[in-house]
């Protein structure tokens, strides 16, 4: 398992991340699937782009939407789409 | 009421031909009247329905490389910003084409086998086809795509299942289907040798649990025969809810082979735009929703969660299309298919009756549509 706060994620080869305008939304789309995402989940995953780090991300959001504690949703966040295979790491 | 959400999936049949004669095949038995849709319809197709809001597009057939077309549509489908999945048998899917292809923005390919040897392989596809398809899979990998492998499981090889996994590694695939055949069209035709019993089905579950728990084993998606279920599936995620089929011909319907349905006209692709179609047309409404249901579906607890399963189903097993999925134990033809599942447990494992299995033949479409 990868250092989570230093790894820089990436979105997933054979994933695509997109926004739908008819469904109002961004999602995953990878072989015969589709993952619709909500706000946040967005926000961190157009992030991951293998050049940022988890901390960075973290920093960036904050700044975006001027508030503070994020850590801990980002990571387990990115956790959770390690484990889907949603991101790798660069 | 209108719920009715946007089509997603968008599945382009683009031709009934098929170099294979597999004898679990869903196309129509019919199929052989060979009308197909010009290029110019297809293009039109792929950007109505994607103005509607459908993201996955499935290439499919028959088999897809039979239309020399195909880069064509792929590179338009992809510009629209679908994710390109291209359904083969891998029989013409040669270097050139990968390679056009890949140009195309092709994003995937599903590659099927039909077993992992060439004996099993060769004799259900009626066709020499087993090392062709490995010599694909190798060249895909070498392409860069990503490969879903899919294995349409039944009595005569799920007994193999371990071996087709370890094919499925060997191979490098990223998915593996293990889709156990659901009984409709050829499939039905043929299912008393088709279906499995119900041991076999359990050793089967335990090997695909026992890999699940391995590292090194592919991402696999275990289709179980909803037969063995009681309760149905919910088919198809909803009638005209997500998935639209466009059929060779132009013959749009809300699942692959819902064209079997008696009393429902089907609307075509050359005669209204995909947004009527899919929004107005009786073909797409008639099972939406659940006012459609009678007992026992109507009153079920459950009618929002498998939304009373499959119609072709219904139809097949209770001449009814509007009956509940035979599946369910509260419908009152379940009985039919614990008949079925009795004769399969009787049968034995692994060896066919003695009737011939019919394969997906032009010859054999015309004979049983009375031509």
């Amino acid at each position: 398992m990868n250092d989570a706060p230093l790894s820089k994620p990436r979105i997933a080869r054979h994933y695509r991340l997109q926004w739908e305008p008819v469904q109002d939304c961004h999602v995953l789309l990878y072989p015969e699937g589709m993952v619709q995402l909500n706000r946040s989940a967005a926000e961190i995953l157009m992030r991951c782009d293998g050049t940022r780090s988890a901390a960075a991300i973290v920093a960036e959001l904050e700044t975006a939407f001027a508030t503070t504690g994020l850590a801990d949703d980002v990571a387990h966040f990115l956790a959770h789409a390690r484990d889907q295979h949603w991101i790798e790491h660069a | 009421m209108n719920t009715t959400g946007p089509p997603l999936w968008l599945l382009a049949e683009l031709t009934y031909r098929c170099p294979l004669h597999c004898a679990f095949c869903y196309n129509p038995l019919d199929f052989a009247d060979g009308a197909e849709l010009a290029t110019a319809d297809w293009l039109r197709v792929l950007r109505e329905a994607r103005a509607l809001g459908a993201v996955q597009c499935g290439f499919s057939g028959g088999e897809p490389m039979l239309r020399d077309d195909l880069e064509i549509l792929v590179a338009e489908a992809h510009r629209l910003g679908y994710y390109t999945n291209l359904l083969t048998s891998g029989i013409g899917l040669d270097e050139r084409r990968m390679a056009a292809l890949r140009e195309s923005g092709l994003d995937h390919i599903q590659l099927s086998f039909q077993d992992s040897t060439r004996e099993v392989n060769d004799f259900l596809s009626s066709t020499r086809t087993f090392d062709r398809k490995r010599a694909v899979a190798a060249a895909i990998k070498r392409h860069g795509y990503p490969m879903v492998l899919n294995v349409v499981v039944h009595r005569l090889n799920i007994d193999h299942v371990d071996r087709i996994i370890a094919m499925a590694v060997e191979l490098g695939a990223e998915y593996l289907e293990l889709a156990n055949a659901q009984y409709y069209a050829w499939a039905h035709l043929n299912r008393e040798q088709l279906l499995p019993s119900r041991d076999q089905l359990a050793r089967a579950e335990a090997v695909v649990a026992d890999w699940r728990r391995r590292p090194d084993a592919p991402r696999i998606y275990h289709v179980v025969p909803d037969y063995y279920e009681p309760r149905p599936k919910r088919c198809m995620n909803g009638w005209g809810a997500v998935f639209l089929t466009v059929t060779p011909d132009g013959t749009a319907l809300p699942c692959h082979t819902a064209r079997m349905l008696p009393g429902l006209a089907f609307p075509n692709v050359r005669d209204r735009s995909v947004r009527e179609i899919w929004y107005d047309s009786e073909g797409f409404n008639r099972y939406r929703g659940d006012g459609w249901m009678r007992e026992p579906c109507r009153s079920c607890p459950e009618k929002t969660r498998d939304l009373g399963g499959c119609r072709c189903q219904a139809y097949l097993l209770a001449g009814d299309p509007a009956a509940a999925d035979p599946v369910c134990t509260r419908s009152p033809d379940r009985v039919r298919v614990d008949a079925a599942i009795a004769r399969a447990q009787d049968a034995g494992d692994g060896r066919p009756p003695a009737q011939p299995l019919l394969f997906r033949t032009p010859k054999a479409s015309c004979a049983l549509a009375g031509r």
